[in-house]
């Protein structure tokens, strides 16, 4: 296509006042954007800089950074909780466990299972695709009181199995690799049988290698999922050890609004710094894969 | 299923079983576990419980805290949805349109995708602080005294401008990437049809995003109803009290603090019914989605 032909670009050529203005609102319409969504996390963690008191007296702030070494140092390593059992270090390490445990179940139980299904002559495959795709329908937030009731049962309160696998009951992942491997053509597997190559060697051979980009996709997802779970992981961990970061800010703001003290605010916006850190790098650095893998997993 | 297939039958059994396994352990015993305990009444000291038949479910539906809680839902769902879908259409069209800097709007206007609803909803306490909070000064500044946690329609106010902050990034990439695979040569040749940015927008570019809308919608109905959890719970401080709240929490209000578990059980089913119809409804809407893209 040469320039001249180019319909944008004649019409930016014969309004070019006109199409400034316009450029120039919509700008400004994308950076009042922009803002909206940065302003409110930006006060918050200028503010880790000041003390406790300056906080309750001023609210957010922009402060001079004089106490931020101490809030992140009291966030991080100064036990805390009702039984003193727990730092914000343990509660990070908690979280990753959560986000990757839940990541790579969800990835490993998904492949399996769509493999089964959509590379395999069964008799029984329709049935469980349906088992397995009901629970689409259905969050852990409607039925949190008998999954609890059921997992206490079992013994798994204040467990790391109990936290993680009844997240990772649902379909979600195993959909997405079922489409994923409906759109790999079919050549590849007669190709693959031809040469004597089985079920095993197929799958780790040729679908896995394949499936690379797809997977890095659904981690990213579903570690961000993971790592922001809060309903689950407040039910299911009593012990204050087992508390992850966006489990345990509950205990910091719920001391905000009692007891004579002044609240602790700037621990409070440290860890919720730290609660939001991890997850927005992994998003912002894999964007691509991210943008990709959301977009596509839920045609 | 591939017509060039494997023929096994050992391997695909063990491959589906971690899967079914935790499926039936995890979704389908607890769910009709809930399904039966709401046909029951528990006695509150652990002493077994009687078969009471729909008894649950017509004292909710009898109960006005219930209707109230329900409405509420229906308004901050809708205020939700409603919000953070209309921004977040009028930026993505914008970052569509501008010739520099796409890429980087869209990474300002994405991140918050990965702040968790109970985070926000901290931020949210900080925001609209009583007495100091930015939005409380900014609006006192009106003369409007804003009182979170106080005042009901206070309270929700500052739910649904956090839950659309929050949900506002996910309409976001799905509105752009909608924008994005309409062809060059379809925005090419509206552009000699229609000079009017205004109708070609409401000519090509909002029908061709329509199914994405719809996909949208659901999504967002989901979001409000579910995933909202967290953050109310930070800006009510864990505190119901005469906050407004959403079903999912009276869920858990009733179940965990009143230990009902008849008539939160009673509840899920309602809310698990709700899912279905919506669910059924997302499907027949994709269907015919596919008839005109």
């Amino acid at each position: 296509m040469t320039v001249a032909a180019d319909p944008v670009l004649i019409s930016r050529s014969r309004a070019r006042r006109g199409i400034r203005w316009q450029a120039i609102s919509d700008h400004a319409i994308l950076i009042a954007g922009s803002l909206l969504m940065i302003l409110p996390v930006l006060a918050a963690f200028l503010t880790i800089g000041a003390s406790d008191v300056e906080i309750s007296r001023h609210g957010l702030q922009v402060s001079d950074g004089a106490h931020l070494v101490e809030n992140f140092d009291k966030a991080l390593f100064t036990r805390g909780g009702f039984t003193g059992a727990i730092t914000g270090s343990t509660m990070l390490l908690n979280s990753f466990i959560l986000g990757i445990g839940f990541a790579v179940g969800k990835i490993i139980f998904g492949m399996m299972a769509a493999y089964a299904i959509v590379y395999f002559r069964l008799r029984f495959a329709t049935f469980a695709f349906w088992v397995i795709f009901t629970t689409l329908l259905l969050p852990l937030e409607v039925r949190i009181l008998p999954t609890y009731e059921v997992v206490h049962g079992m013994g798994l309160i204040n467990t790391y199995t109990g936290l993680i696998l009844p997240l990772v009951a649902s379909a979600t992942a195993t959909f997405f690799f079922r489409q994923f491997f409906l759109s790999i053509p079919e050549e590849l597997v007669e190709a693959a049988r031809m040469d004597g190559a089985g079920p095993v060697k197929f799958f780790f051979d040729i679908l896995v290698p394949l499936s690379r980009t797809m997977i890095a996709a659904i981690f990213i997802i579903m570690f961000v999922y993971g790592w922001n779970q809060y309903l689950w992981p407040t039910l299911i961990t009593t012990d204050e050890a087992m508390f992850t970061l966006v489990r345990g800010i509950k205990q910091i703001y719920q001391s905000i609004d009692g007891g004579s003290d002044i609240p602790e605010f700037g621990r409070a916006l440290a860890l919720a710094f730290i609660a939001i850190l991890p997850p927005v790098l992994v998003v912002v650095i894999f964007q691509s894969w991210f943008v990709k893998g959301l977009v596509e997993s839920d045609k | 299923m591939k017509r060039a297939s494997f023929n096994q039958l050992g391997l695909p059994v063990w491959l589906l079983l971690p899967q079914l396994v935790i499926i039936g352990v995890f979704f389908y015993w607890p769910a009709a576990f809930a399904l039966r305990s709401s046909f029951y009444l528990e006695d509150p000291f652990g002493f077994g419980s009687t078969f009471v038949g729909l008894d649950n479910y017509n004292g909710l539906l009898a109960s006005a805290q219930y209707v109230k809680v329900a409405v509420f839902t229906l308004g901050f769902t809708f205020l939700v949805t409603f919000f953070s879908l209309s921004i977040a259409l009028v930026l993505a069209v914008k970052a569509d349109k501008v010739i520099r800097g796409t890429r980087t709007y869209r990474t300002l206007l994405m991140w918050v995708y990965a702040v968790a609803p109970p985070v926000a909803g901290f931020l949210g306490v900080m925001v609209f602080y009583q007495g100091n909070g930015p939005m409380t000064e900014f609006l006192a500044w009106f003369g409007y005294e804003f009182r979170l946690g106080v005042n009901y329609y206070d309270t929700a106010a500052a739910m649904v401008a956090v839950a659309t902050w929050n949900h506002i990034p996910v309409n976001f990439i799905f509105f752009l990437s909608g924008l994005q695979s309409i062809p060059q040569s379809v925005k090419e040749a509206a552009m000699i049809d229609n000079r009017s940015g205004t109708g070609r927008f409401w000519d090509i570019t909002f029908p061709l995003l329509a199914p994405t809308a719809f996909f949208l919608l659901i999504i967002n109905i989901t979001y409000a109803l579910f995933d909202t959890f967290g953050m109310i719970d930070a800006l009510v401080k864990g505190e119901p009290g005469n906050n407004p709240m959403t079903l999912v929490y009276k869920v858990y209000v009733d179940g965990f603090r009143g230990n009902d578990l008849g008539g939160s059980s009673a509840q899920s089913v309602i809310l698990m019914v709700l899912v279905l119809v919506l669910t059924v409804f997302q499907f027949r809407v994709m269907d015919r989605r596919i008839h005109y893209t």
